[in-house]
């Protein structure tokens, strides 16, 4: 109904009786695959708005549209009761919509005032006028309870966590009305998660409408309004968050109550089969010793920049090595570059799937096999034959969604592809897999293959290195959890032995550290 | 499954028909006028268009390697030109041709592994690095040959690029064979063996190469020393033409061999190029001053062209992808 009045309705009047955002039966297809069907979606001014649904479920696609990146097939949306029809990104940002999406578009070289006042400096006869640019941001920076950052330093040096502040500054300077926040806390420390919570709180309460993507279901709880669910490209659900929960969550975006989210196979630790010992890299400040069994999963818990993925990169050989040694199978080696731990039979999942994990330009086959192309190896020729249909095979067990073994990576989801990067090292029969945050970013379902792959890994008597941000999957599925802080292993415990509070504690604050440290 | 195979192929073939139709073209377009028809599609002039392709195909062979690892070489015309100095050099010396050649090899070799050997090494882009090295090698051949050319006495080594060979049943020169073997001794390189795989690997995405546990700098030096014996063998043949060592030769030339990669489908990000494909695009490039020529057409047109057709080639080239 409101289609018909909002014609006639002049651009520059706000009708506060409207919602701030009203998207009636958006639909879009690529090609004959129908992405989005008759989805609609509102927003009021001053909510928190959760978008949930498992990758692929539809949502990347309606922040596209929304943003103005794509164009509907079908339905309307409505700023305030005024019809908007973005004809691309810029303009979508100028009629009030901002994204802030999980990889940052922020310029790196560029410095924190030059990022926000991008391409909307205040200038004076086409001269930026520096002062009153630094004033603006001051205020902005003040607002978002962030007076630390300096304007001058190059955007490179910040954190995660203070670049998605200047994400968020740049925002509000556009003076965006809408704002759509896609993963927003996937690279967070819980400090920075939690300051992002204030400042999204502060905005709430200036009226600003934000829709709040995330894989993050507790954190949904404590932030959102209200949420909608899709699935596969329909909405499933929505409602209230505070007449929901969790379970009920999970099971719209799958469609069906999944009894055990942390699947659990029976296995036993056995014999040690690996160990470290004085174990440094040039990019840690402390050594590491560490003895991990077959039959065993060995969480590793810390805030983002503890030395967890250093750990990982050390013993994996990515980065230069200090000093230490590593032992595997009893066998001492160095692990002075990747080649060298592949073939003790170590296998890395990087934390960093997009840029070092997967290269997604090339396709399943290659990135599945490229770790071990002896088997397809005759004379010296490689058959792409069998290398392709070793790939099928693995796609089939794994279940990765995918045409043809010659999709190119960058065309499935992030699911799809993470069993990609796992799949290449079951492929390379790795004995210890190093995983680091192999859940990040994708969907329920996938998680819970993922889970359920690292039980049959133990059970199969190899171990396996979980490094995660997400307490209540390390509680679930790990057997021991270490826990880094400041560059430093502070203590390892039977999973049993742990709460979600006291792994908290340790990460944040490092205790214990006088009488476990590592027995230097 | 074989229907799937068979998919896979087509689709390939489907990546190279842009080049090819664009071949097509250029030689139809000069087969249609009739000024030139009826001498622009005869065996005697392709067998010269071939012959004077085949400096530039060789160099383009190693670089269409490079390109694909990620890498550029703005030193190959260069080094060309060292080479074909040196080989001149070393006859006079009073080796035998063969040791001459072998010399000049050689030295291609040995520049190429120092531009591996630098960027790997002191971690700067092959931009930096080959332009760099682009200056010194030119330089040398300078010294080497006092700034001037280096005649040196008639071989075995000037029959390699003569339109009718010796032994008449060749049918065509040394040169254009030494093109086709190393053509198909790169291609299955590139597309055959696990060095291509990680080749294609580095230029696609280094950090995952090295995750998977490719050696990528062996890789990369392994690359810019194969590309400098092409360019070496290429600055022979050279020599072979010239019959004397010109310092000077082959200036500017490396943007034309980078360009018939370009346009035979060779990404400068990295990843992507096929050895056909930079054939293709070497004799595109040839045909069309092949055939500007006849027409008597001045060479600032043929530049123009040329530029032009870079410039389309790599725009279908998008485009395609953006299908994909």
């Amino acid at each position: 109904m409101e289609r018909l009045e909002s014609t006639a309705t002049s651009p520059d009047t706000t009708r506060p009786d409207k919602p701030l955002l009203n998207l009636t039966e958006i639909s879009k297809s690529f090609g004959h695959n129908p992405v989005l069907e008759a989805v609609d979606f509102d927003l009021q001014a001053g909510e928190v708005h959760a978008l949930l649904g498992e990758n692929g479920a539809g949502k990347s696609t309606l922040i596209k549209i929304l943003s103005g990146a794509y164009k509907p097939d079908s339905g309307r949306m409505f700023i305030s009761g005024i019809e908007y029809r973005p004809t691309g990104p810029l303009d979508g940002r100028r009629q009030g919509i901002a994204v802030i999406y999980q990889e940052l578009n922020l310029a790196p070289h560029l410095t924190v005032e030059e990022n926000i006042m991008l391409g909307q400096e205040e200038s004076r006869f086409g001269l930026v006028d520096r002062k009153k640019n630094r004033e603006k941001i001051k205020k902005v920076l003040e607002f978002l309870c962030h007076p630390e950052i300096s304007p001058d330093i190059p955007v490179r040096k910040l954190t995660v966590g203070a670049r998605q502040v200047v994400e968020i500054a740049r925002a509000l300077v556009s003076r965006a009305r809408i704002l759509v926040m896609d993963e927003p806390t996937s690279s967070l420390s819980q400090e920075d998660t939690r300051r992002l919570f204030e400042i999204i709180r502060k905005l709430r309460a200036e009226g600003t409408g934000i829709i709040y993507v995330s894989h993050f279901l507790e954190e949904v709880l404590e932030i959102a309004d209200r949420f909608t669910v899709l699935r596969d490209g329909r909405v499933a659900g929505r409602g209230l968050i505070r007449e929901t929960s969790v379970e009920e969550l999970i099971r719209l975006m799958i469609g069906r109550r999944i009894s055990e989210l942390f699947p659990r196979l029976p296995h036993q630790p056995g014999e040690i089969i690996l160990s470290c010992s004085g174990l440094q890299s040039v990019r840690m400040n402390r050594p590491v010793n560490l003895e991990l069994r077959r039959g065993e999963i060995l969480g590793v818990a810390g805030l983002v920049g503890a030395g967890r993925t250093e750990f990982l990169r050390a013993l994996f050989g990515l980065d230069k090595l200090e000093k230490g040694l590593a032992v595997m199978d009893g066998r001492k080696f160095r692990p002075s570059c990747p080649a060298v731990s592949i073939g003790r039979g170590l296998g890395m999942l990087s934390e960093d799937r997009q840029v070092e994990g997967l290269a997604v330009r090339m396709n399943l086959v290659d990135n599945l096999t490229l770790s071990r192309l002896k088997p397809y190896v005759s004379s010296g020729f490689l058959s792409g034959r069998r290398q392709r249909a070793a790939a099928s095979d693995w796609m089939r067990r794994l279940g990765i969604r995918a045409r043809t073994p010659e999709q190119k990576l960058w065309t499935l989801s992030g699911g799809n592809q993470q069993k990609v990067a796992l799949a290449r090292l079951l492929h390379q029969e790795a004995e210890v897999f190093l995983l680091d945050e192999p859940t990040r970013g994708i969907d329920v379902m996938s998680k819970a293959q993922i889970y359920e792959l690292m039980g049959r890994l133990a059970a199969d008597h190899k171990a396996v290195i979980f490094v995660s941000s997400y307490l209540p999957e390390l509680l679930g599925v790990a057997d021991r959890i270490a826990v880094f802080h400041r560059g430093q292993l502070v203590e390892v415990r039977p999973a049993s032995d742990w709460t979600e509070a006291e792994l908290m504690k340790a990460a944040v604050t490092g205790k214990e550290s006088e009488a476990v440290a590592t027995g230097e | 499954m074989t229907l799937k195979i068979k998919g896979s192929g087509l689709k390939k073939v489907a990546g190279l028909a842009g080049p090819f139709i664009g071949l097509l073209l250029v030689i139809s377009i000069f087969s249609l006028m009739p000024e030139v028809s009826d001498r622009f599609l005869n065996l005697a002039n392709i067998k010269s268009v071939a012959t004077q392709s085949v400096i530039v195909a060789l160099c383009a062979l190693g670089m269409t390697l490079i390109i694909v690892s990620g890498g550029i070489d703005l030193s190959a015309a260069s080094n060309l030109a060292l080479s074909c100095v040196l080989v001149a050099y070393a006859i006079n010396l009073g080796l035998p041709p063969l040791l001459a050649a072998l010399v000049g090899v050689a030295a291609g070799g040995t520049v190429g592994f120092l531009n591996g050997f630098l960027i790997t090494r002191l971690k700067l882009v092959p931009f930096i690095v080959t332009l760099g090295m682009m200056g010194i090698a030119r330089g040398l051949a300078k010294w080497v040959a006092r700034n001037q050319k280096i005649d040196a006495p008639l071989s075995w080594l000037n029959e390699l690029m003569v339109r009718t060979p010796k032994p008449s049943w060749l049918l065509v020169s040394p040169g254009i064979w030494i093109m086709i073997i190393l053509s198909l001794v790169m291609a299955v390189l590139l597309r055959k063996t696990v060095f291509g795989r990680h080749s294609f690997a580095v230029g696609s995405n280094e950090l995952t190469a090295r995750l998977c546990g490719v050696r990528t700098d062996r890789i990369k030096v392994i690359v810019y020393t194969i590309s400098g014996l092409l360019c070496g063998l290429a600055g022979v043949m050279e020599f072979s033409r010239l019959t004397v060592g010109d310092p000077t030769v082959a200036m500017g030339l490396e943007l034309d061999i980078i360009a018939a990669v370009v346009i035979g489908g060779g990404s400068l990000s990295g990843g992507e190029g096929s050895i056909l494909g930079t054939l293709v695009g070497v004799f595109i490039m040839a045909f069309l001053r092949n055939g500007c020529t006849m027409m008597g057409w001045p060479n600032y047109f043929q530049e123009i062209i040329i530029g032009a057709i870079i410039i389309a080639a790599v725009t279908l080239d998008r485009l395609r992808h953006r299908q994909e």
